[in-house]
């Protein structure tokens, strides 16, 4: 599964982009939440707040209920600011 | 059409593509440019000098496209161009077009506004802007979010 960080949650996690195998029951985007939380004092930080970041699955946005599976391109990153 | 591009356009020649269609009866067109300041009004000035567009490609180019499509759903549209920026754009410079053309000026009108809108809470594109105090993201803001819910359907 590749995971993929923008703006300021990019700068927190320490890389743009990384590719993890979540354990098998990582079956929803809330749980891929709190397992990559487990990963470094960056990731939780970065993680700390879900009001303020968005999520989408394969490059489409969805909410936390979303199911994810392995090969999903995952990115995380804050309310858009573009145009 | 979609482009999502680091160099700087020309609205004059963007203009040119609505040119030779007889059905087009008017173009309506919104270029947005990078201020100088930070805030609400300039009495707040705080200099900023360049600010740098981040964006997540893939996704960006299939957000907009979609936006393209709700708004060819929604109104008769002849043709309708939007042109992002990436990357570092001095105050100033240009960031994004979007353009649309029908046979009547409503339509136009309208649609134009909606793309923007939209454009502004659904693409995913961040700013950081540069200051003499220093970069800082700039936070999504609440009005655009209320300016882009007028056109969901109820």
């Amino acid at each position: 599964m590749k995971v993929l960080y923008f703006a300021w949650l990019r700068a927190k996690v320490g890389t743009g982009e990384e590719t993890v195998v979540p354990p098998e029951d990582v079956a929803d985007v809330a749980a891929l939440v709190e397992w990559l939380r487990s990963l470094s004092p960056g990731h939780a930080e970065a993680l700390a707040d879900l009001a303020v970041v968005r999520v989408a699955v394969n490059q489409d946005y969805v909410g936390l209920d979303a199911p994810v599976r392995p090969g999903d391109e995952v990115a995380f990153f804050p309310p858009v600011t573009g145009g | 059409m979609i482009r999502v591009q680091r160099e700087d356009f020309d609205p004059a020649a963007e203009l040119a593509r609505f040119s030779g269609n007889g059905a087009i009866g008017g173009v309506c067109l919104f270029l947005g440019l990078v201020r100088d300041y930070v805030g609400e009004a300039n009495a707040r000035r705080q200099d900023v000098t360049a600010m740098t567009l981040e964006h997540y490609p893939g996704m960006t180019e299939k957000q907009l496209a979609a936006i393209e499509a709700e708004a060819r759903r929604r109104w008769p549209l002849e043709d309708a161009l939007i042109v992002h920026r990436h990357g570092r754009l001095e105050a100033g410079e240009r960031i994004v077009l979007v353009a649309t053309a029908s046979a009547h000026r409503e339509a136009a009108f309208q649609s134009c506004h909606f793309l923007i809108d939209w454009l502004k809470t659904k693409a995913p594109f961040w700013k950081v802007e540069h200051t003499a105090h220093g970069d800082t993201w700039v936070e999504a803001r609440d009005s655009d979010d209320a300016l882009a819910a007028r056109w969901e359907k109820g």
